[in-house]
């Protein structure tokens, strides 16, 4: 089959698509998106997370069929169109948190949603919101410190605007 | 021309400050902004147009013989390009670490759950997973050896390898031994020197590396015949010393690169993919990705040995041990994989960082048709860790005394003894790692008045508002050699350039170490800007056209390679300057290079590289070996087998649900002596990341194998620890340095493993009396429902 969507503000379209594919196989291997990464393939460890219509998923869970027509962004779009790298992509490298780098790109589309919708979340906030994915160098620790850079820097850059 | 001093650069010092990218700084990764765009090229990334798809077909039972395969029904499926078996591989059908014991696929029979006896190659994921269930294999299902008893009566239950398939280290079903005795061992008369003796049996689970990045890789056939591999390992050279012989090609036709590692821990020492896709690509003259599932991951490495121990030890009504007596049993699994040095570590270390007068030792490592055991981070000193450290617990105890204060009264110091007869000649600062992790400040008490559930045990499943919630704390100390052991020539290589791009002086590093996400490639560009005095350093790939850096494992790589980059560099400096003393005919003995300039200590600066070099560039290669070691012997482990030694402490904070058992830890701290941190971001990111990977081994990590058959390879059943299963690890690091290190270094990574996993249990039966001789620790065993 062929399926149509967007992928981070631009329309791709996949042909000879088999039906079991996932989004996740579909965005590494047939449209050239190979950021989200494909750990466990089960939704247990959070690596292919991107947004679907806005929404936070496992890529790996979703049926190509499913994207039809939607929006997706995936962590290659949290880098803006001059190539800047957003602000939580730059607090993970600033505060040490990136280690192999395999768990980064769904951690930073996670955290880039929970500071949409909590710019100053709390600790226990972050650990729960991350909770789902998983991270076997970094001890987690550097992470929240990228979380609670990420969140100071966006206050900061709310509060001057 | 005469020699020019440059205006304003007159102090070396202030030249060299100009850099704080150089050793003992900061700098952030070259590959972090690569990392965090999704642009950085994992293995399982690897991209060819017309590539194929590999898969291999595995064995549902531990032990059986293959009567037939019949790969007919596969072959007919469109899509598939080839399916093969032990019957096509052109060269040896064996390969191995230290031992060449293993099929490339199995011949005849197999030995573990899991074990390839087919791979197949088509033009789709999905059509290569059905052209594997379409090959046909007549099992005679034979019952797996998988006990102790079984594997050491192999008269009775049989041979895992029948006595003349291959000749490995020891005999039967034993892989590998190594006894030790010091002092006068341990006899009825010494036994009688103590006033209190202390017996236990411990047991240590199945704990898996549990890498994020699947094992990967694509194989592209060249044009000579040979091979090129892109992928994911510990140690290029050594992968391709193992392919070379398996695919019939000598070594320089079969050319390995580094493809982005998705972590390693021990896991990708051994071969997985690599072989299989080489073959693959061979036979079909196409490229040939292969990118393991999460299950044929659990399935396709080598894990932590499991161990079961038995520890005695003695000590004097005040607290001085008088002897060590212990028994360390490790299954191996099918094949030797690492587990002879594995054995040698264990019994080496295993009586833990403590001076004590009389000891006894027997490490054993069997075959058995369990999964295969090998490389994990800590390599045979995390099993003892915890049986040495439940003992100084117990002894304690029996003595009414402080846990730290008698490990510190036994801890070992510089100029010590190893039981192994090794002079500790190197700061090991024991006890003073124990104080700093007791006097760091506890973290406040449990308030349950105002208490967010999610910060308990049990956590987001709301099983607890506090009730039947008790604190425990406990603490440990761990001992881990650096390097490789027992007389290995270990050594590694690399290539430094210094050239003139772009009107800068730039270094090129050019090493085959395998950054695995350990952050070497951060530091080799810190020692080139520390010894060329220039601020842009290139990393060029990891490949096999460069010598051998050896393996990313046993904290060796800021040692060894980092070592290499530093003689490489050095000799590029001495080039550099020799041909400004043959241009410009200088005499001072004191020059150097910083700030991209020749500089004399004395006078300052004497010309910018840029113009010495001009388009000339300098290209050393250097070889890095450590200072040498000799095996241990056979029947009394003596001998200066370790190069350098590393050590840990830490204290454990926990929460425990006595009534379900639920252990929430809530603060883990370390101390640790690294020598010197050439790069403390990242030190500090190797101690938290090892002591999670402890975190997970104390409370939940377990591979489940029963009757030889692997239960729970996924994640959803294989636990490692998640952000909220872990606390706070506040980490204190000590810099004393070893004095025959590059730059005084200490080997980091490991360390922390080794010793975080007793004082996170200690806490436990702290908080619930429980003995806890198991790991990891399940609710039952708290709550006594086994």
């Amino acid at each position: 089959m062929r399926v149509t969507f967007t992928a981070n503000g631009k329309p791709v379209e996949a042909d000879d698509v088999w039906e079991g594919e996932s989004l996740l196989y579909v965005l590494r291997e047939r449209v050239g998106l190979p950021g989200s990464k494909n750990a466990c393939e089960q939704g247990e460890c959070g690596s292919c997370t991107v947004y679907l219509d806005g929404t936070p998923v496992c890529s790996c869970l979703v049926a190509a069929g499913q994207v039809q027509g939607r929006e997706v962004r995936t962590v290659e779009g949290l880098t803006d169109e001059n190539g800047e790298l957003g602000l939580v992509q730059q607090a993970f490298i600033d505060a040490g948190a990136v280690q192999c780098g395999f768990c980064t790109p769904g951690l930073l589309v996670q955290t880039d949603a929970l500071l949409d919708n909590d710019a100053q979340p709390s600790d226990t906030d972050i650990r729960e919101a991350l909770s789902g994915n998983l991270c076997r160098c970094t001890g987690y620790e550097k992470i929240m410190d990228a979380v609670r850079l990420a969140s100071a820097r966006k206050c900061a850059k709310a509060a001057s605007e | 021309m005469s020699t020019r001093t440059i205006q304003g650069q007159k102090n070396l010092q202030d030249i060299r400050q100009a850099s704080k990218d150089g050793i003992g700084g900061s700098p952030l990764r070259p590959d972090g902004t690569l990392k965090v765009k999704g642009e950085f090229a994992y293995s399982s990334d690897m991209w060819h147009e017309d590539m194929l798809w590999g898969m291999a077909l595995r064995s549902p039972h531990p032990r059986a013989n293959i009567l037939s395969v019949d790969i007919s029904e596969a072959l007919k499926l469109p899509g598939v390009y080839a399916v093969l078996t032990h019957d096509d591989i052109p060269g040896s059908k064996f390969y191995g670490l230290e031992i060449q014991d293993q099929p490339a696929l199995a011949i005849d029979k197999v030995r573990y759950h899991g074990e390839a006896i087919a791979i197949v190659a088509a033009d789709h994921p999905e059509t290569a997973r059905r052209a594997v269930k379409k090959i046909k294999v007549e099992y005679e299902v034979l019952t797996p050896i998988v006990t102790e008893e079984q594997c050491l009566n192999p008269e009775v239950y049989g041979y895992v390898h029948e006595p003349h398939e291959f000749k490995s280290h020891g005999y039967g079903n034993i892989c590998h031994s190594q006894k030790l005795v010091h002092g006068g061992g341990v006899t009825d008369e010494i036994r009688a020197l103590a006033d209190v003796i202390v017996k236990s049996d411990y047991e240590v689970g199945m704990q898996d590396q549990a890498f994020l990045g699947p094992e990967s890789g694509l194989a592209v056939p060249a044009e000579d015949g040979g091979i090129d591999l892109y992928v994911a390992t510990q140690w290029l050279h050594v992968d391709r010393q193992q392919m070379a012989p398996v695919l019939g090609l000598p070594e320089e036709k079969v050319r390995l690169t580094l493809a982005g590692v998705g972590g390693a821990f021990g896991g990708r020492e051994d071969l997985s993919m690599q072989i299989h896709a080489s073959l693959l690509a061979q036979r079909t003259g196409k490229p040939v990705k292969i990118v393991y599932a999460r299950d044929e991951s659990f399935f396709g490495h080598v894990h932590r040995h499991p161990a079961k121990m038995t520890y005695e030890h003695g000590v004097t009504r005040d607290g001085k041990l008088v002897f060590a007596d212990a028994r360390i049993v490790l299954d191996g699994g099918a094949y030797a994989s690492a587990s002879p040095a594995v054995v040698g570590n264990a019994a080496s270390l295993g009586h833990g960082p403590y001076n004590i007068p009389n000891v006894r030792m027997e490490a054993i490592a069997l075959y058995s048709n369990n999964p295969s055991c090998g490389a994990m981070r800590g390599f045979g000193a995390v099993q003892a860790a915890f049986a040495y450290e439940s003992q100084m617990d117990k002894l304690a105890a029996e003595l009414g005394m402080d846990p730290v204060e008698l490990r510190q009264l036994n801890a070992m110091s510089e100029g010590d003894s190893m039981p192994t007869g090794q002079v500790i000649d190197s700061p090991a600062p024991v006890a003073e790692l124990l104080q700093r992790v007791k006097d760091m400040p506890l973290p406040p008490p449990l308030d349950l008045e105002n208490v967010d559930v999610r910060t308990l045990p049990g956590a987001l499943s709301n099983t607890s508002h506090g009730e039947g919630i008790v604190r425990g704390i406990g603490y440990s100390v761990g001992i881990k050699n650096v390097g490789f052991s027992e007389g290995f020539d270990d050594y590694s290589t690399a290539r430094v350039r210094l050239e003139v791009i772009g009107g800068e002086p730039v270094a090129m590093v050019h090493t085959a170490m395998a950054e695995v996400g350990q952050g070497g490639v951060t530091v080799h560009a810190q020692i080139a800007r520390t010894e060329l005095g220039v601020e842009q350093v290139t990393i060029h790939p990891a490949n096999t056209e460069v010598g051998s850096a050896g393996s990313t494992s046993a904290s060796r790589q800021t040692y060894m390679t980092g070592g290499a980059v530093k003689l490489a560099a050095e000799a590029v400096k001495q080039a550099v300057i020799e041909k400004g003393r043959r241009r410009y005919g200088w005499t001072q003995n004191d020059l150097t290079l910083a700030g991209g300039k020749v500089v004399s200590e004395s006078q300052g600066a004497l010309i910018p590289l840029v113009d010495l070099l001009g388009d000339e560039a300098v290209d050393l290669t250097r070889e890095h070996h450590h200072r040498p070691t000799v095996p241990f012997d056979k029947e009394t482990g003596q001998g200066f087998g370790h190069v350098q030694y590393t050590f840990c402490a830490n204290r454990a904070v926990v929460d425990v649900d006595v009534e379900l058992g639920l252990v929430k830890v809530v603060e883990l701290t370390a101390a640790q002596d690294v020598g010197k941190a050439l790069n403390p971001l990242s030190v500090i990111g190797q101690i938290q990341g090892g002591c999670t990977q402890a975190l997970g081994l104390a409370v939940m990590e377990e591979i489940i194998v029963r009757d030889g058959k692997v239960r729970n390879a996924s994640f959803t059943d294989y636990l490692i620890p998640t952000i909220l299963d872990t606390p706070p690890i506040p980490v204190d690091i000590l810099e004393l340095p070893d004095p025959n290190a590059p730059y005084g270094l200490r080997g980091v990574g490991e360390a922390p493993t080794v010793s975080a996993t007793p004082c996170i249990v200690a806490a436990i039966r702290q908080a619930t009396g429980k003995a806890l001789n198991r790991i990891p620790v399940r609710p039952e065993h708290i709550t006594g429902t086994l």
